[in-house]
């Protein structure tokens, strides 16, 4: 078959907020899935306890265990949020513009403050 | 798809056991419905994780044995990777468009997906029965 455009022609698009929020969504639920191995392991280390557990909160602790742990916290809390939004979107509320870029903004925003909060309480801080 | 030019059969034959024919929801449906049922499930995930930050192993077992809580992680893991599941179909048939590449995918994420699911669970009961 001849090679032909596929639409839609994304290279043509100045990227809409909701545009680059939709992509967002699909990504954060690949690393969500790519995340579940620690969940898994989590479960695993506590129900082996002792030196399996051990290693796991020394990986965890690691600076590039708190970047993954990080990572995996932001791409909840995005994909928690968005996901939200989808939903209303389901029961038929939200799609006029306006609304649409309120909501996307609230997500967006809620994304970055919570992620915050949640890191403050797992240091302790606060 | 091969051509059907030359065949003497006719569209709907073609797609018959192929298309969605009454079922094509169905996958919608279900991605909500598990999506509906993880939203409170992963605000009681992260606040427990919150407060086992830091904490000795055994207290950390003892929580997750507490019943319901081994009861809510059980039904976190199962809506998790179902879900997880679903979506992940999705956005391989999206943009995987090589039939091979995209069935050993396909089937490798439903294989991944239940090891994780049946690893966890086992775990939590592990954890809950107190071996």
């Amino acid at each position: 078959m001849r090679e032909r455009p596929l639409s839609p022609h994304l290279q043509v698009y100045r990227w809409p907020l909701s545009m680059a929020l939709s992509i967002l969504h699909r990504i954060s639920g690949v690393a969500l899935s790519a995340g579940a191995i620690l969940l898994v392991w989590w479960l695993m280390a506590v129900a082996a306890g002792g030196d399996h557990y051990a290693r796991f909160v020394t990986c965890v602790s690691s600076p590039l265990g708190q970047v993954a742990l990080f990572g995996w916290t932001l791409a909840v809390v995005y994909h928690l949020l968005s996901g939200l939004r989808h939903l209303l979107w389901d029961t038929g509320w939200g799609f006029e513009r306006e609304r649409a870029q309120m909501t996307g903004w609230l997500v967006v925003v809620g994304t970055v403050v919570l992620t915050a909060v949640v890191w403050l309480l797992a240091r302790g801080g606060v | 798809m091969a051509a059907t030019g030359k065949r003497i059969v006719t569209p709907l034959k073609r797609v018959k056991g192929l298309g969605a024919a009454h079922t094509g929801t169905h996958h919608f449906i279900v991605q909500r419905v598990t999506a509906l049922a993880l939203v409170p499930l992963t605000l009681w995930l992260v606040w427990l994780v919150l407060g086992l930050v830091g904490q000795d192993p055994f207290v950390v077992r003892a929580r997750l044995a507490e019943p319901w809580t081994s009861t809510l992680l059980v039904a976190y893991i199962i809506a998790f990777f179902w879900h997880m599941q679903l979506g992940l179909q999705v956005v391989i048939e999206d943009y995987v468009h090589t039939r091979w590449m995209e069935t050993t995918l396909q089937i490798a994420v439903k294989f991944v997906a239940f090891l994780g699911a049946i690893l966890a669970t086992l775990s939590v009961i592990r954890i809950a029965l107190g071996n």
